[in-house]
């Protein structure tokens, strides 16, 4: 039951999957508290329509994915600065135009010999080397820069006028932190694929938020969910040979769910006692 | 010269509506400066061109004679905003992690802190009396509470000047008189102050100048030219100082008919 953690494609998944997840979940606690949560999926749209268009020019689909969410996810924040769109539009609509060329392309080139499928669903058991070190490069690169910033970045989250006075270059820090959105997407598309890959950013978050925790506690406990349900969902894909992303993923929602009932029956139970107290 | 901060001809405008006209004041150091106005008078947008939130389109605003655009001294002026953005009551944050930021003002990248900032922020925290609150989790204080810790967060890197944007929105009058008591007693260890405030009747024990601001800087001036100026005979707090009453607390002009 154990030999999985002998084979080679077991242990690269294992470790791309744990440095994609340690990423996806420390950028998520900062982006849901920015009311950013989307931005992932967004970036994930456009990164489907830079795969096609990389696959339709022979350059690898890896760095049509990268351009495009760079450039795309700059564009959603020159939007959103240059014109009075509410909320979430600007995300919207970069990313069905980057949704559009995808599908646009597929429909032309009438299907590639590449799964695209693959692409979109991940597959982290079929992962290459090559693919690997790029993952783990570029979720190191995430990682640093949260630890580098991290003071100015939990500051401007909470307080973004303040931050401005204590000399912190929010507006700067701000694109560095959608720029490191597009890293992570990326990195974590062969892993979960684009279609779940912000599931990775969101749900490991949200559940941590729940908690009621220090700032600091909740970006460990966000990993600690993230970790947990990357290792346990590998492993559950393998023994029972379900599709790993889905499993991934589903393992997020569980967690979170879990939380919720525990925090709903704990104040269910707290309310009992304080009303036979009353009596 | 000693004055801390110095406006010159100061105009703002939002698009085609001036918010600002033709500004001019100093303030020198150890001030207490009430600033005034009603709603939409343009107090806040003031403040955040002194704190340099705004570009300045036209005039000049000097701190310690330097023009605000050159100026990158920010740890020697703390801020108090009107609201806190982004934050809300779920917010995971400790008051210790948030007072801690003010410290960043005085570092250079990579802003880490040093278990001297632990101390600041402890003897901030007892300087607004909230050094128990120093792992609760900002959400569960009361508003009053709350607005101490963001008041230890503008003190913790021993600011010259202190600026406060409407603190006391929400606090009960009680927590208020205490609260502006305890801004007299920091004016009198030496920082000066800017606190805008509705209600002057309020702060009056304390403040040492008043602006009043519309626009244009109607009136500013010491409380006391303030009261004499025929303009503002018939302002309700003026004519309680005037014409005495058998009020003992002089800021409770407004609320009862007594007065
Ligand atoms: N971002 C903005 N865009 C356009 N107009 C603005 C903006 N912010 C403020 N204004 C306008 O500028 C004027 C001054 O606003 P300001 O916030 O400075 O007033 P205030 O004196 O602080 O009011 P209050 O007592 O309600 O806090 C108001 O008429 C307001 O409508
Ligand atoms: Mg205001």
């Amino acid at each position: 039951m154990l030999e999985l953690f002998q084979y080679a494609f077991m242990q690269k998944a294992f470790i791309t999957g744990i440095v994609i997840a340690i990423a996806c979940s420390l950028l998520g606690v900062f982006l849901v508290l920015r009311r950013y949560a989307l931005m992932g999926d967004g970036i994930a749209h456009i990164a489907f329509g830079g795969v096609a268009t990389g696959l339709l020019f022979n350059l690898t689909p890896f760095l049509g994915a990268l351009l495009f969410s760079l450039v795309g996810s700059l564009g959603i924040l020159k939007i959103k600065e240059k014109t009075n769109l509410y909320g979430d539009s600007a995300i919207g609509i970069v990313s069905h135009a980057g949704l559009g060329i995808g599908i646009f392309i597929l429909s032309v080139a009438n299907g590639f010999n590449v799964d695209i499928l693959s692409y979109l669903f991940g597959s982290i058991l079929a992962i290459r080397q090559s693919e690997m070190i790029l993952s783990i490069i570029l979720a190191i690169i995430v990682i640093g820069v949260i630890y580098l910033f991290y003071n100015e970045l939990f500051s401007m989250t909470f307080d973004e006028n303040s931050s401005k006075t204590f000399g912190i270059k929010t507006s700067l820090l701000n694109t560095l932190l959608i720029l490191l959105t597009a890293l992570t997407i990326v990195s974590s598309m062969r892993v979960v694929g684009l279609m779940l890959a912000s599931s990775l950013i969101i749900l490991p978050a949200s559940s941590a938020l729940q908690l009621k925790l220090s700032f600091r506690n909740t970006l460990i406990a966000s990993v600690g969910i993230a970790v947990l349900s990357v290792v346990l969902g590998l492993c559950l894909a393998y023994w029972f040979d379900f599709a790993v992303s889905g499993t991934i993923v589903l393992l997020n929602a569980v967690f979170f769910l879990f939380i919720q009932i525990v925090k709903m029956s704990f104040r269910l139970y707290s309310g009992v006692l304080s009303v036979s107290n009353n009596d | 010269m000693d004055s801390l901060v110095d406006i010159r001809n100061l105009s703002f405008h939002f698009g085609s509506t001036t918010v600002l006209s033709n500004i001019s004041f100093s303030i020198n150091k150890g001030d207490f400066v009430g600033l005034i106005g009603p709603n939409g008078s343009g107090k806040t947008t003031l403040i955040k061109l002194l704190l340099g939130l705004y570009k300045i389109q036209k005039g000049i605003i000097r701190i310690n004679g330097k023009e605000i655009s050159h100026f990158s001294d920010w740890g020697t002026i703390g801020y108090v905003p009107q609201k806190v953005t982004n934050f809300s009551d779920t917010f995971p944050a400790t008051v210790q992690e948030i007072v801690l930021t003010g410290c960043l003002s005085n570092k250079k990248f990579p802003r880490r802190y040093t278990s001297e900032d632990r101390k600041t922020t402890l003897d901030a925290l007892k300087k607004v009396e909230m050094q128990g609150f120093l792992n609760r989790r900002i959400g569960e204080l009361s508003g009053g509470q709350q607005q101490r810790v963001f008041i230890a967060r503008a003190l913790v890197t021993r600011p010259d000047l202190l600026i406060l944007d409407e603190p006391t929105t929400g606090v009960d009058q009680v927590t208020q008189n205490k609260f502006y008591d305890m801004l007299g007693a920091l004016n009198k260890e030496g920082i000066s102050i800017v606190l805008v405030s509705h209600d002057l009747g309020r702060i009056t024990r304390h403040v040492t100048k008043v602006a009043s601001l519309n626009k244009k800087l109607d009136f500013y001036g010491t409380h006391e030219e303030f009261c004499s100026h025929p303009d503002h005979d018939a302002d309700h707090h003026c004519l309680t100082i005037k014409h005495g009453s058998d009020c003992k607390e002089p800021h409770c002009a407004k609320e009862s008919p007594r007065c």
